[in-house]
């Protein structure tokens, strides 16, 4: 049960970040969740979108360096040790985060945060084991 | 001052005979030694005896270094191992280098040739020579160690690196002759000048400075930077190494090539044709005295035209303009031989991919510096900074091992490298 995140490689220069994003809303797609990884030389854009597919093809078409990547949306409760609770189960699992960031809008009184797994099928076993909620696709775009 | 005045001021016609005889001896030597002549005078259907002229010189072949990469090591040698006594080699674009040998007869005569050089330059007995070129398999730090001996002068052989106890010594040690790349003078004395020494209060007065290429501008930044003469010389291993042409410190302008041992033709670098006197062109030398591994017709694919009129100085050897460029697309960053095809070969390594790149050669804090732009496509992207970065390191790193220098690697975007008429620019070069 994992979701399509779209990885975008982004040279530092003025004006590139927002090629991608306009070329993006052109299409009409939404973006739900993203992250900026940066160096002092490039940046990494990572976006998950209603449309996949689409977008993949327009940001390909705009001349960007696309890759579609999975990854775990995993739902987190709105409250102190939320995400601590998650990962305290990974950890003990010995199961490493890549990277996470978190989804824009809430859903009621839960958070969502996108997790990045070498091993997603063994992340989800764990947690799903220790009654953590993950999302689907499609609960993801229709949020 | 003149190191050998019977040959440096030998009347043109006298110079032109004992090139004919030297060179129809050279001929025949190589002939009757090296396969690889002897094959491709054949092909030419030419026997050296039917060399009567320096002109007929014209119907030979070139030599390549591609030739001395398929005959590497030791194919181009003419004489046995046993009378050889040294061994250099530079660097060659599949990691593979271009090996020459010499003979004691070889390295008596580069060192003669060297001192007579220094000597053009101004430098004497009593001389302190500060030898910052490297010393190793490069041709440049022994080169002007056994000239400088040679000459009678004291040498300091410092060879590269260690810029701070550079300028101890050189202080010190008062010395008054500095040997190394153009670069790396003003990066002395920038050094000196950060460590709270000015440089031009030391006792340098010449700087014999060559190995990459530089300008007019430059020379006067030296000149200014350092309060110095600054000499240019000229060499390259497949020839000789230093010492092959060097101006003279009486008119800095052009370079003497010694013509009682090269023949020095000028020709234009895409039809191979031999050039009228004066016209600007590739260079090709053949060597008419060394015995270790001779030369004949080598392509240099260095760019200058041949100066006939006489000079203030007395030589009777023509001169050489200074370089205005190269025929092939060989860089020289930091006194090193680069061709774009060693780093594209490191690139296809790490990447298993044909990698789109552009080098960016520039001079920063008077140091060349290079810059690898790599192009990233979806073959080599991935999501994760610590892959992105490990790609990065990984190019950066052989190529280091591969050609000894250090560069910067910078991932772009793609197609953000110049592409003209479909072909895409390989090089970048700001130095000038």
């Amino acid at each position: 049960m994992t979701v399509q995140q779209i990885s975008i490689f982004i040279e530092n220069s003025a004006g590139r970040l927002a090629e991608a994003t306009s070329a993006l809303g052109a299409a009409g797609v939404n973006i739900r969740a993203l992250s900026l990884a940066e160096t002092s030389d490039f940046g990494i854009l990572r976006l998950i979108v209603d449309r996949t597919d689409l977008a993949k093809e327009v940001l390909t078409k705009g001349g960007f360096t696309v890759d579609k990547t999975d990854v775990v949306a995993i739902q987190v409760p709105d409250r102190p040790m939320g995400l601590a609770t998650i990962l305290k189960i990974l950890d003990v699992e010995k199961i490493a985060v890549e990277y996470l960031y978190a989804f824009i809008e809430r859903c009621g009184d839960h958070a969502v945060i996108i997790f990045r797994f070498d091993n997603c099928d063994q992340a989800i076993a764990a947690l799903t084991a220790q009654g953590i909620e993950v999302l689907s696709a499609k609960e993801v775009s229709e949020r | 001052m003149i190191w050998n005045d019977e040959f440096e001021t030998l009347p043109r016609e006298a110079l032109a005979s004992l090139q004919l005889k030297r060179l129809q001896n050279t001929l025949e030597r190589v002939y009757s030694t090296v396969p690889f002549y002897r094959q491709a005078f054949d092909r030419a259907g030419v026997k050296p005896e039917q060399v009567q002229s320096l002109s007929d010189l014209q119907r030979l072949p070139f030599t390549l270094k591609q030739d001395m990469r398929d005959n590497y090591p030791y194919g181009l040698f003419a004489v046995p191992m046993e009378e050889i006594v040294r061994l250099h080699a530079s660097s060659g674009t599949t990691g593979k280098p271009t090996v020459v040998g010499y003979t004691r007869q070889d390295i008596d005569m580069w060192s003669g040739l060297m001192a007579r050089s220094f000597a053009a330059a101004g430098v004497g007995r009593g001389d302190i020579i500060h030898n910052a070129y490297g010393y190793g398999l490069f041709t440049g730090g022994l080169g002007a160690h056994y000239g400088a001996e040679k000459l009678g002068a004291a040498v300091i052989p410092m060879s590269g690196g260690n810029t701070k106890k550079q300028i101890m010594i050189m202080q010190d040690f008062g010395s008054t002759v500095l040997t190394c790349t153009p670069s790396y003078s003003l990066y002395l004395a920038e050094t000196a000048a950060e460590g709270g020494f000015d440089i031009r209060n030391f006792d340098l007065k010449v700087g014999i400075l060559g190995a990459e290429p530089w300008s007019e501008s430059i020379r006067e930044e030296i000149e200014q930077k350092l309060n110095i003469k600054a000499i240019d010389i000229y060499g390259l291993s497949e020839i000789l190494g230093p010492g092959v042409a060097i101006e003279c410190i009486e008119a800095q302008n052009g370079l003497h090539l010694w013509e009682d041992h090269f023949i020095a033709e000028i020709i234009d670098p895409q039809t191979g044709e031999n050039l009228p006197d004066g016209d600007e062109g590739e260079l090709v030398i053949t060597t008419i005295t060394k015995e270790g591994i001779p030369m004949i017709r080598y392509r240099t694919r260095d760019i200058t035209r041949l100066i006939s009129e006489p000079c203030i100085c007395g030589r009777s050897h023509r001169r050489l303009q200074r370089m205005s460029g190269r025929s092939d697309d060989m860089l020289i960053i930091r006194g090193v031989n680069v061709f774009p095809s060693q780093i594209e070969s490191v690139l296809m390594q790490v990447e298993g991919v044909e990698p789109h790149y552009q080098l960016i050669v520039d001079r920063e804090e008077n140091l060349d510096s290079l810059e690898v732009q790599v192009e990233v496509t979806e073959d080599i992207f991935s999501d994760e900074v610590r892959i992105m970065q490990g790609l990065s390191d990984r190019i950066r790193s052989q190529i280091k091992d591969m050609l000894n220098i250090s560069c910067k690697v910078r991932l772009v975007e793609p197609k953000t490298i110049t592409r003209s008429e479909g072909k895409a620019q390989r090089v970048i070069d700001r130095r000038r």
